[in-house]
């Protein structure tokens, strides 16, 4: 940035530079945040495709619009993209680039040209992965267990783009969290200590520790899996003499914390949302702060819970139902200091706040289901049925997207610079919330009452729940739709936003919107805390919804 | 843009940045320690991804001892030995040419970044007979163990002295050394990039961050040699 005049960089970021280049190539974290924000949301939407394809081939008992093959094709492909091209990259890609330095109050992130080619890298993996359906698609579910991933003969190639796809993916949130991990530690603004630091932030630091850690060990096994298939070593094929499960604990011990890398960035957005919308400090700041970090630390130990009926033994089985139990310990810590940070809040119900409630309700129940998982016995009844399709819809969807889309709306005027209708996004959030619980309330009971996941037929009397179920996910395709028709209208007829429209105190807040090519004219120093309203001016709390209309 | 080598500029407080220091940092010293806490963050993912390796070699060793140990007599122990000492006495001379760096002795550390970087070539020449020995002797991963493609009635007929899952053990072999190979060639990489700057003379005992950083990558790629070494060479 070294070249750029001083009014160059206290212009707009997004008029500053001119041209296609000066955002290909560009290394500002704003632009390559925004970059991010269009391409995962691209993936959100074809993901979101797939399923409804998915859900209403189960619309009707029988084969209803696709082949059995297909929509095995179908159910691997909504998984696959919905996690490695949509859920992991997205708060932190977008979210995270485009906010997480303004809240430090530094210029940038600490390694801008990384950041780019995480991007960049981010870009050639999804070309890979989406090459595997060039090849005729992968059927072996997202997990590519062995043996499917290795005995069909004729899935090979498409079997190594989509594994070498989601190998190079990894090295992009790898880039990313490194560069998080150490911008938050070296370039906070002067007086932003640890215990000032915003609760985002806290989040997007336990995340980036576990992207850190765990996906490495998925870029091996991902390497060792792709020389078993072109060399036949023999350490996953059991044909071979290789031991299958050895697979499975490899890849849940980077899919395990990489199911907190999901849900850790959705619980940072939320903490952002209450504080905001409630008018309060948030309860037990520093308990909520801890239990990110808890998260990403109980996240490495648990990973064979996903294994208990893969045949590890006794042992390791109980070893790991006793030591899930205690991800509720920094989950429920989190959610009950949520709620008390509600207790005597003034509460408005703006947009995005009504995500982070939806959030609260929706996390709630898939946290406490996964409980029933994780104990032994019921696990055996329930596990790879739909009550797990729910449980984890519960906690990705219903936690991850659904603080995702809140932080979306939160942040939306900060990034665009416009403001959008309340009214359409108040709907739209409603739409989501209905047609999210219709859709996996059903599941819960379809699970229970023993209908396996990932089957394409099922027996007759499952038919009327697995069509509300299909029915709901329309009404929830429909509030999504209508939330990004809102966002789309703001684009391109919506007023200009204000410089703080939700009356925050945050830090982000307090810089012009859209902010400046180097985020802050002058580099702000901190004296309180981010939630600090007890302290906080008249002037500070003004909600400026709209920026002032010269006219006026 | 953020360049190491444009004009001085000022920040907003109109402050003389020297030339070397990105626009967004406020002084030499947090971009130094950045730079290196990004190193050592990195270097963590590169040993919890040769952990991987590790823990499969641990879980085929504690499952099939004998195949280990019967695989480990048909490797190389005396290259093997060399390329370890190679390596140790290369990881010196990186160490040596950070330390002639941050004195500012600029010929000095060219002249030990060369001396590693010829290290790193005896090295690869090495591997490279002790490769080609293994191809000739039919001692291949998987399905290639024994070359079954290939006429051997040449070949000195190892493969057959050897129990049938020594195929895993040498998949292994071939997938520890040779991601290790490859790190040994981006390290080279790094090396000459860090030399050719050092050359330009872009590094002065103020600043000397490339140097410091290649050779930590470069301890790295020895540390993870020395673990390699014993544990498939020396391992009955």
């Amino acid at each position: 940035m070294s070249n750029y005049d001083e009014a160059t960089l206290n212009t707009n970021y997004l008029t500053a530079t001119k041209g296609w280049k000066s955002w290909a190539f560009s290394l500002d974290h704003k632009r390559i945040g925004l970059m991010y924000l269009a391409v995962v949301l691209a993936a959100f939407l074809a993901g979101g495709i797939f399923a409804l394809l998915v859900r209403t081939e189960l619309m009707s008992h029988g084969p209803t619009i696709v082949s059995g093959p297909t929509y095995n094709k179908l159910f691997t492909l909504h998984g696959a993209i919905m996690v490695f091209l949509f859920i992991i990259p997205s708060v932190p890609g977008s979210l995270g680039n485009f906010i997480l330095p303004i809240q430090l109050g530094a210029k940038d992130v600490a390694f801008p040209k990384l950041n780019l080619l995480s991007f960049y890298i981010y870009i050639f993996g999804a070309c890979l992965t989406l090459m595997s359906i060039a090849h005729g698609s992968v059927d072996t579910g997202w997990t590519f267990y062995t043996p499917y991933s290795l005995q069909d003969p004729d899935a090979a190639t498409k079997v190594l783009y989509m594994t070498l796809g989601v190998f190079v993916l990894g090295f992009s949130s790898i880039l990313t969290g490194l560069n998080f991990l150490v911008t938050i530690h070296k370039l906070r603004a002067p007086g932003l200590t640890w215990t000032r630091l915003p609760l985002f932030i806290w989040g997007m630091y336990a995340t980036s520790i576990m992207q850190v850690l765990a996906t490495p060990v998925l870029a091996i096994t991902l390497l060792m899996l792709v020389f078993e298939r072109v060399f036949g070593l023999g350490i996953f094929d059991p044909k071979l003499g290789g031991d299958p499960i050895l697979f499975q604990h490899f890849f849940w011990f980077y899919s395990h914390p990489a199911v907190y890398i999901m849900i850790v960035p959705g619980m940072a957005v939320v903490s952002e949302l209450f504080a905001t919308f409630s008018r309060r400090v948030i309860f037990g700041y520093f308990a909520v702060a801890m239990s990110s970090l808890g998260l990403a630390l109980v996240g490495f130990i648990v990973w064979a819970h996903h294994m208990f009926t893969s045949g590890m033994s006794e042992f390791a089985n109980m070893l790991f139902s006793a030591l899930t139990f205690l991800v509720a310990i920094p989950s429920g810590v989190k959610v009950f200091n949520w709620t008390a940070t509600l207790y005597k809040g003034s509460i408005s119900f703006a947009p995005p706040m009504l995500y982070a409630l939806a959030f609260l309700f929706l996390f709630t129940i898939g946290g406490l289901t996964g409980l029933f998982l994780g104990t032994l016995n019921t696990d055996i009844h329930l596990h790879d049925t739909y009550f797990v399709v729910a449980h984890f819809h519960y906690v990705m969807m219903g936690g991850t997207v659904i603080g995702f889309i809140g932080g979306l709306l939160y942040w939306w005027p900060k990034m665009t610079g416009k403001m959008y209708n309340f009214g359409g996004a108040t709907v739209g959030a409603w739409l989501t919330f209905i047609g999210f619980n219709v859709t996996f309330l059903t599941q819960f009971v379809l699970g229970s009452r023993g209908m396996p996941r990932r089957y394409y037929d099922y027996l007759p009397e499952f038919e009327s729940l697995h069509r509300i179920s299909t029915i709901g996910s329309y009404i929830l395709a429909s509030g999504l739709v209508t939330t990004a028709c809102v966002l789309i209208h703001s684009l391109a007829k919506g007023r200009a936003a204000g410089r703080n429209p939700w009356g925050s105190v945050a830090l982000e807040w307090k810089t012009q919107t859209p902010p400046v090519f180097q985020n802050f004219e002058e580099t702000p120093i901190v004296t309180k805390g981010p939630y600090d309203y007890h302290l906080a001016t008249d002037d500070e709390l003004v909600e400026d919804l709209y920026a002032p209309n010269p006219a006026e | 843009m953020s360049s190491s080598s444009g004009a001085a500029a000022h920040d907003s407080h109109g402050h003389e940045h020297p030339s070397y220091v990105q626009h967004h940092f406020t002084n030499a010293v947090q971009q130094f320690d950045t730079a290196k806490l990004g190193m050592w963050v990195f270097i963590a993912t590169e040993i919890l991804m040769f952990g991987g390796l590790f823990v499969a070699y641990l879980l085929g060793k504690a499952h099939e001892p004998e195949v280990f140990v019967a695989g480990h007599h048909y490797l190389n122990k005396i290259m093997g030995a060399t390329n370890t000492i190679v390596l140790l006495f290369s990881s010196l001379t990186a160490a040596l040419a950070v330390r002639s760096s941050q004195l500012g002795k600029r010929n000095e550390t060219s002249a030990w970044l060369v001396i590693t970087i010829l290290c790193a070539c005896v090295f690869l020449v090495i591997k490279y007979f002790e490769y080609s020995h293994k191809i000739e002797e039919g001692l291949l991963p998987g399905r290639y163990f024994g070359h079954p493609n290939f006429d051997m009635s040449a070949a000195p007929g190892f493969h057959e002295a050897l129990p049938a899952r020594a195929n895993m053990f040498f998949g292994l072999y071939f997938m520890m050394t040779g991601l290790h190979g490859l790190h040994v060639i981006i390290g080279m990489g790094i090396l000459v990039w860090v030399l050719i700057r050092n050359i330009r003379g872009d590094f002065s005992a103020e600043y000397f961050t490339a140097v410091d950083l290649g050779a930590l990558y470069w301890h790295l790629v020895d540390l993870v040699w020395i673990y390699l070494f014993p544990l498939l060479y020396l391992v009955g």
